[in-house]
């Protein structure tokens, strides 16, 4: 007995370490990637001078007097995340409060359960999609220069992506509500309509938000869907039908020329992408406690109202 | 780790001055009890009035909550069960514990009995089958599930799993048996069974039952303890509790005043 | 009465909502279909024989991808589901979530899963083809890839532990079983539908992934892989290929492929999940 009690013991103090140090790689993960990002991609930043770098309109890594200016890039990202998230969250979250209150409850679940099966969509098929379909539609019918490739189809083809996150995240967030709101509502003699959109929809607002910020992270960080379509010019932005690249597209396309001051470029853009979605994942855990404290504030108020 | 229970021939609880804490909270406050081997001692008294606490201390299981502190000397036989060199699962294995909701593992009603042999390394197969129809007979359960011991346990009824609980404590061979409100769950004829499983027992175990149900604690216990927030207001024989408790409040709660 | 037409035509305004919000539900079944079907009608009858199973000599073939995307599916799996799920036994079974070491490890796995698969491309370049010197690898890109899915398993296998009641833990508890013991007898055992579910999940995020393949695997779509050391291709990196540098058939009929791969991975983790909850008697 008592050494199958030592052994058992000693097992229990390994498996404890061994999952401890299982936990421990996510965060020696995280701290090796910005370490070697930083450490690849500082030292060319401030070789360039970061006003250069980040404000710089041409990029030309491979002239003979090169230039390493990635602020086109930097603007056609920004212009097809908000053109994408503007379509993607306009159409989902309208998506979403029709599967929630205006829609046949029989049709809710298989709707869900499709929009779920497409979330698992490979990224590089949408791109074909859209390399395939939108961008010769574009340029047949709706571009007055007779370019398809740009940001309206890249933003087309990530507003298509985005959607099942957007409508899975804000219908979770709008059933999250109490239903009580929505009687205590009607009981006021409210239409079912307007109970939606005045007390359950500004309820769900944080969890919506979330979401939001969720699909604003994928937008900026596409690669694939993105390359396929945007055409790929370094060029800055003056019109939505135009051959333009956003930050993952220089990474992705200048794979091919790795090396030297072109390749700590690329890492340097990599650098401002990964400080982007930084930003992004620290407002997005700051959205996520808020909305945690809320609800902790009102249950500790439904509490105190209890207990009077 | 040094040798901890030893094949002792007494297995007598006895609990000296048990404060216990969670957190700023004390649930229980200066709780001496000496319990018989042998015997079936109940613990009654209204909700939240510590005796599933108290139940829980006997067998270490408030180790698992955060913020749980523990003083006083618990001794079971000659051991320290909160000693420095106490196996808590040597502990355990001595001091079985039935719930109050039925918790049958998601596996066979074989498996369920066998898991705690196989846990102190007993993997042969006619040692295993002997424990198990041992257990279950014991539990007095053998009878109805001796044809299905390969199903599933979460196929059975409500007090068959209760049962079944009892006989997986019993295949641990423990020395003690806890029973926090084994029958709450549980409709009139199951409790009936489980209660008449008792008194069989006791004749091998120490058995210490939490009840709510205070004809039950009549019918099957030999000593009562009667609980009121965190303190022992009296304990006795059972007899002597309900007929003639000296404590006014004993009285109240066993009146039906109060709780 | 002008109060009542306000409210009247109040009424109107968010009735008419409600019609908007139904043609947005139409836009978005129809667009997320649109690409499924395209994708199918447009891909299937430019499946050959050749494509499928032939040498990659004169016409292309997706065999090596074949190859290439089950070696990076073993090499993500191995290495990403023992971590994970060890992670989030860590997390679920010895902590109490007030912990500092707790608080780091979640902002850390949360963060992960915020990082663009191009950023782990770049992290997978830096570290398995330059500092290792292994040069462009299948086995690369898969420890790249297991990275990107840790923070997958870890949320969804914390999940499912988080459901498995607690009287399973407490009665094994009870029976002095230790707590090792109870975590692969009891707990694993119960959350195992979820567990499983997470992995076919992960895989398919390994299937369908091509931007981190770019820069670790190298996109060498003629050659056999002759280990996990050899660089390679997979079948979302092919697509692209193919896409980018001329052949649109291919392209189309290996997103078929790739298309029912993965559609058949979804399917089959909700089945699993399914299928398992019944087998534990859950409901």
């Amino acid at each position: 007995m008592k050494s199958l009690y030592g052994y058992i013991n000693a097992r229990e103090k390994v498996m404890k370490g061994v999952f401890i140090g299982s936990a421990l790689f996510s965060v020696f993960a995280l701290l090796s990637i910005t370490v070697f990002l930083f450490w690849s991609g500082v030292p060319f930043i401030a070789k360039i001078g970061v006003g250069d770098f980040i404000f710089g309109t041409k990029w030309a890594p491979l002239a003979d007097s090169p230039s390493y200016g990635i602020l086109s890039m930097i603007v056609t990202t920004l212009y097809v995340t908000a053109l994408s998230v503007i379509l993607g969250v306009g159409i989902g979250l309208f998506t979403a409060i029709c599967l929630y209150k205006f829609c046949p409850k029989k049709l809710v679940s298989p709707i869900r359960q499709m929009i779920n099966l497409l979330a698992g969509i490979p990224s590089v098929i949408f791109g074909l999609f859209g390399m395939t379909l939108i961008v010769p539609f574009i340029r047949d019918y709706v571009s007055p220069t007779g370019v398809g490739y740009g940001i309206l189809s890249a933003s087309i083809v990530l507003a298509i992506m985005i959607l099942p996150t957007i409508v899975s995240v804000s219908l979770d967030a709008m059933v999250s509500v109490p239903n009580t709101y929505f009687e205590g509502a009607l009981a006021l003699g409210a239409t079912k309509e307007q109970t939606t959109f005045k007390v359950m929809l500004p309820a769900a607002k944080s969890g919506i938000l979330a979401g939001v910020v969720l699909a604003i992270g994928r937008a900026i960080g596409e690669t694939m869907a993105v390359i396929m379509v945007i055409g790929g010019s370094p060029e800055m932005p003056n019109s939505i039908f135009q051959s333009v690249r956003t930050m993952t597209a220089n990474i992705a396309m200048g794979a091919t020329e790795l090396s030297g001051d072109a390749l700590s470029a690329l890492i340097a853009t990599g650098v401002v992408l990964f400080v982007f979605t930084l930003l992004l994942n620290v407002s997005f855990s700051a959205l996520k406690n808020n909305s945690v404290k809320k609800d902790r504030k009102k249950n500790k108020e439904k509490r105190y109202a209890k207990n009077k | 780790m040094t040798d901890t229970v030893k094949t002792e021939e007494r297995y007598n609880i006895s609990v000296k001055n048990c404060n216990l804490f969670y957190g700023d909270f004390q649930a229980l406050k200066s709780i001496n009890m000496e319990i018989a081997e042998n015997e079936v001692t109940a613990l009654i008294g209204p909700s939240g009035c510590g005796k599933s606490t108290f139940l829980k201390t006997l067998n270490r299981m408030n180790d698992l909550v955060d913020g749980c502190k523990i003083t006083g000397e618990f001794k079971l036989g000659s051991l320290d069960i909160y000693g420095k060199d106490t196996d808590i699962n040597l502990l355990r294995k001595n001091v079985g514990m039935v719930f109050q909701k039925p918790n049958p593992f998601p596996m066979s009603i074989f498996d369920n009995i066998a898991f705690a042999p196989r846990t102190f390394g007993i993997k042969k197969k006619a040692e295993l089958d002997e424990i198990v129809e041992q257990s279950l007979v014991k539990a007095s359960i053998w009878d109805e599930v001796k044809d299905r011991l390969k199903k599933s346990a979460l196929g059975m009824s409500g007090g068959q799993q209760q049962r079944l609980c009892i006989a997986r404590s019993l295949a641990a061979s423990p020395k003690v048996l806890l029973m926090d409100e084994p029958t709450s769950a549980l409709d009139p004829i199951s409790t009936g069974k489980i209660e008449e499983l008792m008194d069989e027992l006791k004749k091998e175990y120490t058995i210490v039952i939490v009840t709510h149900n205070m004809q039950q604690a009549t019918r099957v216990s030999d000593k009562t303890a009667f609980f009121l927030l965190g303190e022992v207001i009296e304990f006795g024989k059972t007899e002597d509790i309900f007929v003639n408790p000296i404590d006014k409040r004993t009285e109240n709660y066993i009146t039906g005043r109060f709780g | 009465m002008r109060k009542i037409n306000r409210h009247k035509s109040q009424i109107a305004l968010y009735s008419s909502l409600k019609w908007i919000s139904r043609i947005c539900t139409a836009v978005s079944l129809v667009s997320l279909l649109a690409v499924v079907l395209y994708v199918l009608i447009n891909g299937v009858d430019k499946l050959s024989i050749q494509l499928l199973f032939g040498e990659y000599g004169k016409y292309p073939s997706i065999l090596p991808a074949f190859v290439g995307t089950l070696e990076l599916v073993a090499v993500a799996t191995i290495i990403a589901v023992p971590i994970g799920v060890a992670s989030a036994i860590f997390l679920v079974e010895y902590t109490n979530n007030k912990s500092k070491i707790v608080k780091y490890i979640r902002v850390a796995t949360e963060t992960l899963a915020g990082i663009p698969s191009i950023v782990y491309g770049l992290f997978g370049y830096l570290v398995f083809v330059v500092l290792f010197g292994w040069g462009y690898s299948l086995l690369g890109g898969g420890l790249t890839l297991a990275i990107m899915i840790l923070p997958v398993i870890v949320r969804s296998t914390e999940e499912s532990l988080l459901a498995v009641p607690d009287g399973f833990r407490e009665g094994a508890y009870a029976l002095g079983t230790s707590k090792v013991r109870t975590i692969f007898k009891v707990v694993l055992p119960s959350a195992s539908g979820g567990i499983v579910t997470a992995i076919i999940l992960a895989i398919g995020r390994v299937v369908s992934e091509s931007a981190v393949l770019i820069l670790t695997i190298g996109m060498v779509v003629n050659k056999m892989p002759v280990s996990v050391m050899s660089p390679g291709t997979s079948l979302a990196l092919d697509i692209y290929y193919f896409a980018s540098y001329g052949y649109p058939d291919e392209a189309a009929a290996t997103a078929v492929v790739l298309l029912i791969f993965v559609m058949i991975l979804n399917l089959l983790a909700t089945l699993v999940g399914k299928l398992l909850k019944k087998g534990t008697g859950e409901k």
